[in-house]
């Protein structure tokens, strides 16, 4: 059977953004030389939005065929 | 050095065990050659073009490109919008339907049906020894960056990646190649996403850059845009940092190099030729065109921002060079290491190494199937049943794998290995164009004028290297190894101006070799020659959804994007 290749990257980013996401919110720290505040947070519920659309589609395109 | 903590790690040892993962998981659907070398000619054209756009994105790519970017400002773009998009174009609308159309399993072979044995038996042995020592050296790159920023053992980081890359291309061939290709391109473009954001900010916005950027070129005596405009100071070589001029850099880069790497390299072409069908093979160029074009802004910018922040007094530093100049490779791992917290670190640590190993895959599998379909399947084993080549297909990866840790080794005992590696690159790559050119849109060209005429180039290729050197360079390695007959301003002009050299002697010597000798039958030129070959009607579709009509929307969009940062 083949692999629709979005799920695995769906749930790699879904992964990715919980734990970067999580650990944001455990260990709050600034990037470096800049006032972006918590971007580990930030960034974490970006990837996990991605990897949620990613996983959005590859479930209807598997409910299609 | 950068110190690593456990949730850095969570992240790349996930990341590895997905890429296995998938590997694995794709095992079962590889039961024929055709599976494993060309992912059985079934994949969409989204997945083809990213594919195709990530086996471009290795070392050379992500770490060289943010180089150049610290070293010659925006121009470095020239790299994309003149010496990529056009030429992904072209392929999609004029090429695609001859290697698709002809069945032809690699470049190599499609050689062989337009031309002849030898012709084919010439790229497909160069090829092999380019393919193996460019995963060589990236694999070389990565062991030194690992080992530089990280103090990781430079062996151990090597034969993991390594391992890793052979174990999940053994499992699933091309198609887990490709699919972790897909995988790696988002790892990259989410990884290094924040370093272009927080960096920005950093210097005040693209107004802010803009202004640090002045001070670089006025500091170094150019005109305050030279760092950050890309065609405004390519009246002159003298004008801007790069050293070269337009009708260089056109014909040079946009035309001679960027054709001939991206309408004829096989590890570029071999992921839209595994595409479910001839629309999805022209189209996967065209879904490579788009991230193509914006990728200047997520690898060059980087390279803008640091020389701007330590040209001017900023927080950041670049290491220096034994020479005493700025090591302008370290730009991105140093600004990872500088702008990412814990976390976001093992975030961009993950899509730098995925970027190693995707370079590295893309050479293993265009290896393994050049060798074996046109090494050992024509000239060692003919007979060969197809179990035989599925076999002999394994067999390669893992020999090319062991082959490339070979070259990294090699590379790190010379020390200049890579300039060797750049000269090979412009002597094959640049005249083969030429032989493609000719051979899918002149049908009286036949094989001993392609023969002869990629011998020709490369020959003249030779003869120009040897006779011009670059500024402050020692003949040598660098050039004038026969006379000095023309001194270049930069090392990049030469490289221009020798591609052009050899495009022209292998266009020359095919062209009167073909009319001195036979003339091809026509009935076998069919589906490899443009004038031979009925054009393509599978476009039933509106015209806004054609290969063409899409060619020239991003034709479009690479001309605006060039008038923007004019």
């Amino acid at each position: 059977m083949k692999l629709d290749i979005r799920w695995p990257i769906g749930i790699l980013f879904l992964t990715f953004g919980a734990l970067i996401g999580g650990y944001g919110l455990l260990k709050p720290v600034p990037g470096a030389g800049s006032v972006v505040a918590n971007i580990n947070f930030l960034w974490g519920i970006v990837l996990a939005a991605f990897g949620g659309v990613m996983a959005i589609l590859a479930s209807v395109s598997g409910r299609r065929t | 050095m950068i110190k690593l903590e456990t949730i850095d790690w969570l992240l790349l040892v996930i990341y590895f065990g997905f890429v296995l993962g998938i590997g694995w998981w794709l095992k079962r659907s590889i039961r024929t050659s055709n599976d494993f070398f060309l992912s059985g000619r079934a994949i969409p054209a989204w997945v083809a073009g990213l594919a195709f756009m990530s086996a471009n994105l290795g070392a050379q790519e992500v770490i060289g490109m943010a180089a150049s970017g610290a070293k010659y400002g925006m121009a470095t773009s020239h790299f994309y919008w003149v010496g990529a998009i056009p030429a992904m174009i072209f392929l999609a609308i004029f090429m695609m339907p001859f290697y698709y159309g002809s069945k032809a399993r690699s470049v190599p072979e499609y050689l062989r049906l337009r031309f002849d044995e030898k012709t084919r038996a010439f790229n497909a042995l160069s090829f092999a020894v380019m393919t193996i020592m460019s995963s060589g050296i990236s694999m070389y790159a990565m062991g030194l960056l690992l080992n530089l920023l990280l103090g990781w053992d430079f062996n151990l980081s090597m034969w993991i990646c390594a391992g890793i890359v052979l174990v999940y291309i053994l499992l699933g061939g091309l198609t887990s190649a490709i699919y972790n290709e897909v995988l790696q391109f988002f790892l990259i473009v989410f990884g290094f996403a924040p370093l272009v954001i927080l960096g920005l900010h950093d210097v005040g916005g693209w107004e802010g850059l803009r202004s640090g950027l002045e001070r670089v070129a006025l500091d170094q005596g150019y005109a305050a845009g030279a760092w950050s405009d890309s065609w405004r100071y390519l009246g002159s070589t003298s004008q801007n940092p790069m050293g070269v001029e337009w009708f260089g850099l056109v014909m040079g880069l946009g035309f001679v190099l960027s054709f001939g790497y991206w309408c004829t390299d096989f590890l570029i072409v071999q992921r839209a030729m595994a595409a479910d069908s001839m629309q999805s093979a022209r189209r996967a160029p065209l879904v490579a065109a788009v991230p193509k074009m914006l990728f200047p802004f997520l690898v060059i910018v980087p390279g803008m921002i640091a020389i701007s922040l330590v040209h001017n007094g900023g927080s950041l530093a670049l290491p220096s060079k034994l020479d005493g100049s700025p090591n302008y490779d370290l730009v991105i791992p140093v600004m990872l290491g500088h702008y990412f917290p814990n976390g976001l670190l093992g975030l961009g640590l993950t899509a730098l190494i995925a970027s190693f190993m995707s370079g590295m895959a893309g050479n293993v599998t265009a290896f393994n199937t050049v060798w074996t379909n046109d090494i050992y399947q024509p000239y060692l084993r003919p007979n060969a049943t197809d179990a035989g080549l599925l076999w002999m297909g394994r067999a390669a990866t893992v020999v090319g794998v062991l082959l490339s840790l070979a070259a990294a080794y090699l590379a790190a005992s010379f020390n200049n290995i890579m300039d060797v590696l750049q000269l090979v690159f412009a002597f094959i790559n640049a005249p083969l164009f030429a032989t493609f050119l000719l051979g899918m849109f002149w049908r009286r060209a036949n094989g001993h004028g392609a023969f002869f005429g990629l011998v020709a180039g490369t020959a003249c290729a030779a003869i120009h290297h040897g006779l011009t050197l670059p500024a402050h360079a020692v003949a040598g390695i660098k050039g004038g190894w026969l006379a000095m007959l023309h001194q270049y301003p930069s090392e990049m002009a030469q490289n221009f101006w020798t591609a052009i050299f050899a495009f022209s002697g292998c266009l020359v010597v095919t062209v009167f070799v073909s009319l001195m000798t036979h003339i091809p039958e026509r009935a076998g030129l069919r589906g490899l020659v443009y004038s031979e070959t009925p054009r393509i009607t599978d476009e039933s579709g509106p015209w806004i959804t054609r290969t063409a009509t899409l060619g020239c929307a991003a034709l479009l969009a690479a001309v605006m994007l060039n008038l923007i940062v004019w």
